[in-house]
């Protein structure tokens, strides 16, 4: 009896190193995806070593991080970002790697890119230079992000040392709420586990309420493992699994599309197999979820309000949550509706596909941004997105109602480019980590789905999205 | 990668749960193609109070001096005190390489994120996972003394304080020797190159599909 993960762990063992169940084992990656920040020194280091990729094949690239989201068609102004992009640019010419440049249509966000391309299929081992890499364990693989020196040593050997993790199953059952997304039901559960529950742990989604989700939404659940401390985050494969990849480029055809398909059917935990941990939560309980906090656990239902550290008897805890208030600039049990964004942040590799833009444009058409609101923008998660989206004429309801229709790229869920927070503005964001700083210094960010982003737009509040569609 | 045997240093208590890698380094960093000098930007929106950015002179920037790596008692200090999920988020190893460059040796936490605790043995920074209690105990001496310092001895696998404490830690052996060694993992990996090939072979032909 093995779970999916012991499945998924064991169809790549290439060597152990040592004969004790828990030593480092030699593990090899089917998939390696590659973005312009965590790359440029593992390619230094290979040449330096006078060494080459061992699979070319293996390895998509692009650049996400520091691409600008206007006016592309003048470059990238800021000359240390070019630098990087174009660094990689170079690399993968030098090379012979397969790149989507910036100003091709099927540019975008990493995580975005490989399922939408098909490059992500069930079963395989999934790396990349980047911790959201847990997303693609949406299709049943083994997918985790990595630092740069192991980058390096995949491009090296196409295999990583690793030591198996725990198991641990999050079981949500039932069925959704109205106007509840995936997102909420991350946050839910890192509200739940904490953000350094899943440390140690491959997490794997099931139960009804996740079977009945999209591609999309699973994306966006297993995107978030890893705000749990879970470095990989996996669901089982069924037909939304193979009806999402059938036909895209990367994808099998023929005969080896039904071989490959009869193969996925295995992609699921045995009746009966154990995991280390199990968590289950109640999807008929799940309501809207807003952070409040620095860390993503700090967060509350949308009809809560912000916390107490007086309740708290933890010193520790009590002391980040004082801090934590302090920089959001958020008095104890303020009402989560009273907070007022500055911005509005639609995008990311967690909620920036085309289901993501739909629930948002949905709930801002024929309506206008909130008079408070600076800066409202959509930056499509790539190019097909966009261009998906522009043929249902998504950009124009948002465009009609205030927002700014952007070019795809990781943008302001790092503020690696120009798009970012000033100190103290506050940001109704689709991103995944609210960060001292992470969406520019002193920015105040504040987590919650599309839907939830869109409706604050609109009221220029946190408002419950189940009223009011 | 950099060997590490043992470590006799000054520590600095950084006494907050959950420092994130954007925290460590921060982002405006990360556009360095280069593998060095981050150093001076390690915790920087906390140690510094303008805004920092790439290729800015740091001995003209103004100091928060309430920032504890600013304190003069913990100049120079080889070991950091930390809390618990230090290194969690981002898998920037950007942050290993700025506390390294820092002149840090060793992290001590009652636990780390994932990849970051992976990332710290990848360039011989060694992460230390010590009993909650303990590093309590370590939090309460270090403020109370000033010039405080530990004895990280990695072959012994402990930690000892002034007063004669001794707190054993967990490392996996092979992590263990690498770090002993100083080894160069690629070229470990390679030397199963044959191993490799014949399980690159196999899998050829179970899923032909993945290498198309």
């Amino acid at each position: 009896m093995q779970t999916l993960y012991d499945k998924l762990w064991q169809s790549h063992v290439v060597h152990e190193e040592s004969d004790e169940p828990d030593g480092m084992t030699l593990l090899y990656i089917d998939r390696h995806l590659v973005h312009e920040v965590t790359s440029p020194q593992a390619f230094e280091g290979l040449k330096l070593a006078g060494r080459k990729p061992w699979r070319l094949d293996s390895i998509l690239a692009v650049a996400d991080h520091n691409v600008p989201t206007t006016r592309r068609d003048r470059g990238i102004s800021d000359p240390i970002s070019r630098l990087q992009v174009e660094t990689l640019d170079d690399n993968c010419d030098e090379l012979g790697i397969t790149e989507f440049r910036m100003n091709d249509l099927r540019q975008g966000i990493v995580h975005v890119i490989g399922p939408e391309q098909g490059a992500t299929l069930p079963g395989m081992t999934v790396v990349c230079g980047d911790s959201h890499t847990s997303t693609h364990g949406a299709f049943a693989c083994l997918a985790f992000g990595i630092g740069t020196s192991e980058v390096e040593h995949v491009l090296a050997t196409q295999c990583l040392l690793m030591k198996k993790a725990r198991s641990m199953r999050v079981m949500v059952e039932g069925k959704l709420g109205h106007g509840i997304t995936a997102k909420d039901v991350a946050l839910a559960i890192i509200g739940e586990i904490g953000t350094a529950g899943g440390t140690g742990y491959a997490v794997e989604f099931a139960g009804s309420a996740i079977r009945d989700l999209s591609m999309e939404g699973r994306m966006t659940l297993c995107n978030m493992a890893i705000e749990a401390g879970a470095r990989a985050g996996m669901i089982a494969v069924d037909d939304t699994t193979t009806e999402y990849i059938q036909g895209r480029p990367f994808a099998p055809k023929g005969d080896l599309w039904d071989k490959a398909v009869a193969y996925w059917r295995t992609l699921k935990s045995d009746e009966g197999a154990r995991f280390d941990k199990v968590v289950t939560l109640e999807a008929a309980r799940i309501k809207p979820q807003v952070t409040w906090g620095t860390s993503p656990e700090m967060v509350a239902t949308v009809d809560g309000n912000v916390p107490d550290p007086a309740q708290i008897s933890d010193i520790v805890q009590r002391h980040d949550m004082e801090r934590a208030l302090k920089y959001m600039g958020l008095a104890p049990n303020t009402p989560i509706r009273e907070i007022r964004p500055d911005k509005i942040f639609i995008g990311s590799c967690t909620n920036a596909r085309i289901e993501d833009l739909r629930a948002a444009a949905k709930v801002v058409e024929g309506k206008h941004i909130a008079g408070n609101i600076k800066l409202a923008m959509v930056v499509p998660g790539s190019g097909l997105v966009k261009h998906q989206a522009e043929q249902e004429g998504l950009d124009k309801v948002f465009r009609d109602a205030g927002f700014e229709w952007r070019e795809p790229g990781c943008s302001m869920c790092l503020a690696m480019n120009d798009d970012r927070l000033g100190p103290g503005e506050r940001c109704a964001s689709t991103s995944n980590r609210n960060f001292e700083g992470r969406q520019g210094l002193g920015g105040r960010t504040h987590l919650v789905s599309p839907a939830m982003a869109a409706a604050a737009a609109v009221a220029g509040h946190f408002v419950d999205v189940r009223e009011i569609y | 990668m950099k060997k590490f045997n043992f470590c006799d240093g000054l520590v600095a208590p950084l006494d907050r749960a959950n420092v994130d890698t954007d925290a460590i380094i921060p982002k405006q960093f990360l556009k360095s193609i280069k593998r060095s000098g981050f150093g001076q930007n390690l915790f920087d929106e906390w140690r510094y109070l303008d805004h920092g950015e790439p290729g800015m002179d740091s001995s003209k920037r103004r100091l928060d001096g309430g920032f504890v790596l600013n304190l003069p008692r913990y100049s120079g200090a080889q070991i950091l005190l930390a809390r618990a999920n230090f290194g969690c988020g981002s898998s920037r190893e950007h942050a290993p390489w700025a506390l390294q460059d820092y002149g840090f040796e060793a992290i001590i936490a009652p636990s780390f994120a994932d990849i970051f605790f992976n990332n710290c043995f990848k360039i011989g920074l060694l992460p230390i996972v010590l009993d909650t209690h303990k590093v309590d105990q370590l939090f309460q001496e270090v403020e109370a003394t000033e010039g405080y310092r530990l004895m990280v001895n990695l072959r012994d696998q402990s930690v000892t304080t002034p007063g004669g404490d001794s707190f054993l830690f967990d490392i996996d052996p092979f992590r263990k020797h690498s770090l002993l060694n100083g080894l160069d993992e690629i070229g470990l990996t390679l030397q199963h190159a044959d191993r490799i090939k014949a399980f690159e072979d196999k899998h050829r032909d179970s899923q032909p599909w993945l290498f198309a």
